[in-house]
């Protein structure tokens, strides 16, 4: 098991190496640094004095090792908009955007789960068709068009929700929270809703094509012969089997929600990191975008070990066969 | 007759498919007395698993029961409310299913499945009910139980598995144990142990046995009855010697000549010719009539049961009196 | 055996036959058909040509579904900011949409193909490279790749294109290099190897023809997803300029009018997105069920 977990671990970091020469190919060779670096005014002298300051006439490769030494102390560089080191700027958005995603997921698990249990259980019932066309619905529904109409109704047209903004927030640990106010949940409805939205309609599938798998399976009718109630063979026997792909496929969910929500922020103004790449996208604000990518790597990569891991502890199958 | 834990009667189990009915069971009628063991026997769909089903109230849609009757010590199945029938499930009828790889949930402990069975019906403790179950697993021959009770299924090899399965079955000795093909997976020594341990199982609690397999050679060394099916139907039923030695329907004859034997050894295996016909839009009459050799213009009326002989049934027009060769 | 043998007497016709079974896909295809023509004669179909300033008058700026214009004839869906005439700004905006999501599907078919036959055909390091790349750029949602590509690049249409490409390459590399796979150890490639046929020619004359199913299938869901993604980052100001508005753009340009009740800007185009996805979806699957002999019945 050990021996498992460290070769993942290996494995987790080599992928950020590979993530950290990708994004940095990327901003230095497909991008000039020197022209979003340096403004246009700027004399030879100046332009040359500067590129000496930031070691651009340094080999490449040399380059490369700075910006990962700094990458690792946790150095991305200042923001060019805020002049305020990018990390810090990323890590004070950032609870807010998980604030977000973990709701969505939450919903997702919440809704998604039962609704694919029973469209699983009754799967030729009107309720079972209409959570059919409904899935497929939740997978091309443009996400930010929901949003806006999640808006024009609920905030516009019957003035329920407020539109955008986190509303009032308690702060705990130095970090303001929405979800601990009225307020801040009522602004947290709609985009935790709308981000969830593609969500539930994967849960409901997968759920309910786990029930349909496992159903006629011998293990089913055998726990039936032995007289359980349809309770529990439906919520141990089958719940517990089809877990296993469900919250592997939700945990890896987690990730994309998180990098989904720049557009639901974008939508309802929520100031989470979402929003903070766009705008910095939009005015070239390099050091926040390498920040906002680093960091999202890195989230992905702990979420897949995560995941790896939990998936060991929900299948025993699984869980001998990485010990031996 | 008295002493007859289930008597099944014309018993009717169809499934509804969009292209047809299958007529799986067509009018099936045994009895099972206690102690005693019946085989059932039949090539694979000729409908012998979901008589098994069709006794523990398990036959899901598009199938169900049409009609017949089921009497388990006197109580009617057919009909009877599913709570009432579940309360007999795992407590009075215990079932035993073929594959042991699939039977027992691979995600939950062996434990776990256990004792839920036994809290299903009886209102005992959590530690009471594991101490029932290590018995069980003790019972049937699972060394160590007390450590083997915290096992997942997997860590359980396939004869192991299937004395779990079997030890679930008798946790509350059960009065009817309906065993379906369960020693058919596993390597040979294994199953005449498991056979014989059933056996002696049985005798010991007076538990009616059905074993339903489409093999003659368990059924012979193992039951006291046999009960021969083809496409739906019991053509030829009565004690195991008599059915045996004296087979008198084609199908019967075919089944017996087509067991490899020391006895026969050299002469050729003989094989029913032709293929089992298709359950869906059976035409009526005798369904074994396209392989029988001696079928007439008469068959293709439905031969009703004879009594050829005291405690014999047979369905058929042209017995075949002579041994097969 | 009997199954080829059939399909190769009449084999698009039982296929027809095979899709026909499910009417609402049978609704979808006829659906994607009227809008690809929709898109295609843009110019003949639309009252007004959106992009023509000239033809723009900011005096007729959001009027409401219904409304007359100047010249006489009605604003079917209302106007935007600009004056735009809705109705024809969704057909030149669907041209768009279309364009770049067929375009970058096709261009990310045919070099994900060609490397997913590839990595089967060659083998040792050079599939490990492909399939290696494949499984980390997989690992990650495609929103957060084409941001990636974007942040690097700067936004424009070619940009998202290529963003589009570079994202969807991966998911053909693995489905042609699976069936690759299987195609290889057939008894027509050895025969083929056998004749001493050059070994690109076994590869794209004999291999690829019989991977297509599941390249067709898996085109038919890129494409949708492509299109959404384009609309989803044209919507975030980093996809095409806003002269030439595609879905998501002319949706974002009525997202400030939306607080005031005028919901019609960015609707209509929502819907006409929408429509286009569900169908395009709804042809996917039922291709795929047709075309995947596993789930045949």
């Amino acid at each position: 098991m050990t021996v498992w977990i460290f070769r993942r671990l290996i494995q987790a970091v080599f992928v950020m190496l590979a993530m950290t020469v990708i994004v940095f190919v990327g901003v230095n060779v497909i991008g000039d640094p020197v022209e979003i670096l340096i403004s246009p005014d700027a004399d030879q002298a100046e332009r040359i004095r500067a590129i000496a300051a930031l070691g651009l006439d340094k080999p490449l490769w040399e380059q490369y090792l700075r910006f990962l030494w700094g990458a690792v102390r946790g150095d991305l560089g200042r923001s060019f908009v805020f002049n305020e080191p990018a990390l810090q700027l990323i890590s004070q958005r950032m609870p807010a955007t998980l604030e977000l995603a973990v709701t969505a997921v939450l919903l997702a698990v919440v809704l998604g789960i039962p609704l694919g249990l029973l469209a699983g259980l009754y799967p030729h019932s009107l309720f079972g068709r209409l959570a059919m066309a409904g899935s497929i619905l939740g997978f091309s529904l443009p996400s930010f068009w929901v949003g806006l109409m999640f808006i024009m109704i609920f905030a516009v047209q019957l003035g329920w929700l407020p539109s955008t903004g986190r509303g009032a927030t308690v702060t705990v640990f130095g970090i303001p929270w929405s979800f601990l106010t009225r307020d801040g949940l009522a602004h947290m409805a709609m985009p935790a809703f709308n981000l969830a939205l593609g969500n539930i309609a994967l849960v409901l599938r997968l759920t309910r094509s786990g029930v349909r798998e496992n159903m006629p399976m011998d293990y089913v009718r055998f726990a039936r012969a032995k007289g359980l109630s349809p309770q529990r063979v439906v919520f141990v026997h089958v719940l517990k089997n089809i877990m296993i792909p469900v919250v592997t496929v939700l945990g890896l969910q987690f990730g994309s929600t998180v990098a989904f929500a720049v557009v639901t922020e974008s939508v309802f103004a929520w100031p989470g990191m979402g929003k903070l790449i766009i705008d910095s996208i939009n005015v070239l604000d390099r050091p926040v975008i390498v920040a906002y990518l680093m960091m999202i790597v890195l989230m992905f990569v702990t979420i897949n070990l995560i995941v790896d891991l939990l998936y060991t502890v929900l299948d025993p199958r699984v869980r001998i066969g990485g010990a031996e | 007759m008295t002493d007859a834990t289930l008597v099944v009667t014309n018993l009717q189990t169809h499934f509804q498919m969009r292209n047809g009915v299958v007529r799986a069971v067509d009018g099936v009628s045994f009895e099972v007395r206690r102690g005693k063991i019946l085989g059932l026997v039949g090539e694979s769909g000729s409908g012998k698993s979901v008589t098994g089903f069709s006794i523990l109230g398990l036959v899901d849609p598009p199938g169900g029961i049409v009609g017949g009757s089921i009497k388990f010590l006197g109580r009617e199945l057919v009909g009877m409310a599913e709570p009432e029938l579940r309360g007999l499930r795992g407590n009075r009828i215990a079932m035993v299913f073929q594959d042991p790889m699939m039977t027992l949930n691979p995600v939950l402990r062996i434990d776990t499945q256990m004792i839920e069975t036994v809290r299903a019906h009886a209102d005992v403790s959590h530690a009471e009910a594991r101490t029932r179950s290590r018995d069980a697993l003790g019972l049937v021959g699972i060394p160590s139980p007390d450590e083997r009770l915290s096992s997942y299924p997997h860590q359980f090899s396939g004869g192991m598995r299937q004395r779990g399965a079997i030890a679930i079955a008798l946790l509350h000795q059960p009065d009817l144990i309906v065993a379906d093909e369960p020693t058919t997976a596993l390597d040979v020594t294994i199953q005449a142990q498991i056979l014989s341990e059933v056996q002696k199982l049985a005798a010991n609690f007076g538990t009616a046995l059905i074993w339903i397999t489409h093999d003659l050679s368990v059924v012979a060394g193992l039951a006291d009855d046999i009960a021969v099916m083809y496409a739906g139907r019991i053509v030829e039923s009565g004690s195991v010697e008599s059915v045996l030695d004296r087979p008198l329907h084609p199908y019967t004859h075919g089944l017996i000549g087509s067991v490899p034997s020391r006895n026969k050894r050299g002469s050729k295996l003989r094989q029913i010719p032709g293929m089992t016909p298709s359950m869906l839009g059976l035409p009526p009459g005798c369904a074994f009539r396209q392989r029988c050799e001696r079928a007439s213009e008469e068959c293709k009326v439905s031969p009703p049961i004879t009594h050829p002989a005291p405690e014999r049934t047979l369905r058929c027009f042209h017995p075949q009196l002579e041994l097969a060769a | 055996m009997s199954a080829t043998v059939q399909r190769e007497i009449t084999p698009f016709r039982r296929f027809a036959a095979d899709y026909a079974s499910n009417k609402i896909a049978v609704v979808a295809l006829i659906g994607v058909v009227i809008i690809v023509f929709l898109a295609l004669f843009a110019n003949l179909i639309a009252p007004q040509n959106p992009y023509d300033l000239a033809q723009l008058d900011i005096m007729d700026g959001r009027l409401p579904p219904g409304a007359k214009s100047p010249a006489g004839w009605t604003y079917w869906l209302g106007t935007d900011d600009q004056g735009r005439d809705m109705f024809s700004g969704i057909l030149y905006g669907l041209r768009i949409s279309l364009g770049v999501g067929f375009g970058s599907a096709a261009t990310a078919g045919v070099i994900g193909s060609a490397l997913g036959l590839i990595a089967a055909y060659a083998g040792g390091w050079v599939e490990t490279a492909i399939m290696r790349l494949v499984d980390l750029q997989l690992s990650f949602p495609a929103i957060l790749v084409a941001l990636m590509i974007l942040a690097f690049l700067g936004k424009g249409v070619m940009n998202v294109m290529l963003a589009l490409v570079i994202v969807e390459w991966a998911r053909y590399a693995r489905t042609a290099r699976a069936a690759a796979l299987v195609e290889r150890r057939r008894e027509y490639v050895e025969a083929a190897e056998c004749l001493a046929l050059p070994q690109w020619r076994v590869l794209f004359r004999h291999i690829l023809p019989n991977c297509m199913p599941p390249l067709i299938v898996i085109g038919a869901i890129q494409v949708a997803s492509a299109i959404l993604l384009e609309a989803t980052l044209s919507f975030l100001g980093l996809g095409v300029p806003i002269t030439e508005p595609s879905l998501g753009l002319l949706i974002a340009n009525g997202y400030q009018y939306m607080l005031s009740g005028k919901y019609w800007i960015s609707f209509y185009p929502g819907l006409a997105l929408l429509v286009t996805i569900v169908c395009l979806n709804l042809v996917a699957d039922q291709l795929r069920d047709v075309l995947n002999p596993r789930l045949q019945r």
